[in-house]
């Protein structure tokens, strides 16, 4: 019993810290490849949850739609929807400086968290939209929670080989070539605009997935069922901790800073009462830590960033 | 008219408040070259160290807000010496992230010690002055009139002392600076100080205008930030300007606005200033 129980738990944990592996991975194509500092990310997230929610969800008077749909549908939508928010936004932020970027997703992510909040006809504000149709529910218990858990890998896999194909290819070499030296790129008269904006949307698109997926394994989504800047952070913390730029280092932070989480969360459990409330300051204040420990002591992450190695012309033929 | 010239009112005093965040974060900016995204938390942390001042060391009101500014400032220079400094050679986007990190760290230090609940400093509720239709609370009019003591020191300082002087070269051109044998760290030192205590004032008037809460600071980092930006970022007087802009703006959008959409109006002027006056009203870097 012990053991299944473990199990189970092993399962909840490895789906979560896989869904936080996607949006990671979506943070790593904003701040890994192209150095734009997003602390929008909850938003994003927030945009692809609400999407999948309102299309599979069935018709319900307190918020629009639903429409039934099914998850793909729902999924597909909310990959597209954040990607064109991003577009919006990007269109008007996505040139700033990094401090100004950084300072415009502020905005981003807070505006979207007050429409969402207040716009009860469309979200059913504070309450939030419950009933979001769990995928493979006719496995059963445990065959629904493993096929989810496949799901997530797979696409964390198939996200991975994207990505990587893409910072492997011409377009991840000028990404980093911005990141670095925005100046040297213009100078060689690359659209740098267009490269940055494309980088954005392409995050933002992996991070409303993820949000998608978030959705319909927990079944419910509201403006207060998670803090958008905790789990912003904790993106951070990961992506930073993983190593920025590596794609696999985005997997790795994710998952063990989700472990680190986690671990938090079972030592607080065993806190005096009156402190219990105020566990989860504890655990960010733990994570905060870590991330300053990390930027001093290794900077480059668990697994450093490895750009590909320099195409010379006539070598081409030979690979 | 009448609820309009309220609405101004208020509006000046949330300015002078965005105004006292403003200044810290274009001085960090101007001097250190990056966004410093703990300034919210900063306010946070100085309200609460005001009321610790308050109601365990039974302090006044006075001495209290003074000891809580102090207390910030040092904790600031502290955050730089273990922190900031050590990360500053690997560039100002490692000092970003960094700051990002402090910010949460501040917030779960408040949390934990004064757990969160909203809190007050517990002043008696004096009756708000009339002048005709004209509602003026006496805290409001407290906080006016230090915000311009405050502003008018500072300017003295920068203008007239030696280190305020060093200050601005610095912020002009640091390697000029360092050539020109200013002391660099004693400079960064300054500033630290400087707009650590300031946030924290910024944060206990606006506690005291309001209630205390973990998320103080945090909520009006967007808008102090706008500010610095609408007056010209490292620019300081345009910091004050940039404050009452915004501060005016966001009362009066709630004549227009749900008031739920208040910190919309300073993204709003974020944008406006980027795409159309990059430099801020008077000019910034």
């Amino acid at each position: 019993m012990e053991l299944v129980g473990l199990a189970s738990f092993l399962v909840f944990f490895l789906t979560l810290a896989g869904i936080y592996a996607l949006v990671t991975l979506g943070l790593n194509v904003q701040w890994g490849f192209a150095g734009q500092f997003d602390i929008g990310i909850a938003g994003f997230w927030a945009v692809g949850a609400y999407t999948t929610a309102i299309l599979t969800t069935p018709p319900s008077p307190f918020h629009l739609g639903g429409f039934g749909m099914p998850f793909t549908v729902g999924a597909a939508a909310a990959t597209l929807l954040a990607a064109l928010v991003a577009l919006a936004v990007g269109r008007i932020c996505v040139d700033l400086r990094t401090d100004y970027l950084a300072i415009a997703t502020i905005g981003i992510g807070e505006i979207l968290r007050l429409v969402l909040k207040n716009e009860e006809w469309l979200t059913n504000g504070v309450r939030g939209i419950a009933g979001i149709p769990r995928p493979f529910a006719d496995l059963g218990r445990t065959g629904q929670a493993l096929a989810f858990l496949a799901l997530v890998l797979a696409a964390i896999a198939t996200v991975h080989a994207l990505l990587e194909r893409a910072r492997r290819a011409p377009w991840g070499r000028v990404q980093r070539a911005i990141r670095d030296d925005e100046t040297a790129v213009l100078a060689v008269g690359r659209d740098v605009r267009r490269f940055r904006l494309e980088s954005f949307v392409l995050g933002a698109a992996v991070m409303g997935f993820a949000g998608a997926v978030h959705a319909h394994f927990v079944g419910f989504i509201s403006p207060e069922a998670f803090d958008p800047l905790y789990t912003t952070f904790l993106v951070w913390v990961m992506l930073v901790v993983g190593g920025s730029g590596n794609n696999l280092g985005a997997i790795l932070g994710a998952f063990a800073v989700w472990a680190i989480w986690s671990l938090a969360q079972f030592v607080t459990a065993w806190l005096p009462l009156e402190w219990a409330a105020r566990a989860g300051a504890l655990r960010v204040l733990l994570v905060g830590v870590l991330l300053q420990a990390v930027l001093l002591w290794r900077p480059q992450g668990l697994l450093p960033e490895r750009p590909p190695p320099p195409v010379v012309r006539d070598e081409r033929e030979s690979r | 008219m009448g609820e309009i010239l309220q609405l101004l009112v208020y509006g000046l005093v949330t300015g002078g408040i965005y105004a006292l965040g403003a200044i810290g974060v274009s001085l960090v900016f101007a001097i250190l070259r990056f966004a410093h995204f703990a300034h919210g938390d900063l306010m946070t942390v100085g309200a609460y160290l005001a009321l610790f001042g308050i109601t365990t060391l039974g302090l006044p009101l006075m001495p209290a807000f003074a000891l809580g500014a102090l207390l910030t400032a040092l904790l600031t220079v502290a955050v730089d010496r273990l922190l900031y400094r050590r990360l500053r050679r690997n560039g100002a986007v490692v000092l970003l992230v960094s700051s990002f990190g402090v910010a949460l760290i501040l917030r779960s230090l408040v949390q934990l010690v004064w757990g969160p609940e909203n809190l007050v400093y517990g002043t008696a509720i004096v009756p708000p002055w009339r002048l005709g239709e004209l509602r003026i609370r006496p805290v409001h009019l407290a906080i006016l009139v230090t915000g311009v003591v405050l502003v008018t020191a500072l300017h003295l300082f920068l203008t007239r002392s030696r280190i305020g002087k060093a200050m601005r070269a610095m912020a002009d051109d640091p390697d000029l600076a360092r050539i020109a044998g200013i002391p660099t760290e004693r400079v960064v030192v300054w500033t630290w100080l400087l707009a650590g205590g300031l946030a924290a004032t910024a944060g206990m008037f606006l506690a005291l205008d309001t209630r205390l809460n973990p998320l103080l600071g945090w909520n009006v980092l967007l808008p102090v930030f706008a500010a610095a930006l609408v007056g010209g970022i490292g620019n300081v007087h345009g910091a004050v300007v940039g404050g009452l802009v915004l501060g005016v703006a966001s009362e009066l959008s709630t004549a227009v606005l749900p008031a739920v959409y208040k910190p919309a109006v300073a993204f709003a002027a974020i944008v406006a200033v980027l795409v159309w006056r990059p430099r801020g009203l008077l000019g910034g870097r």
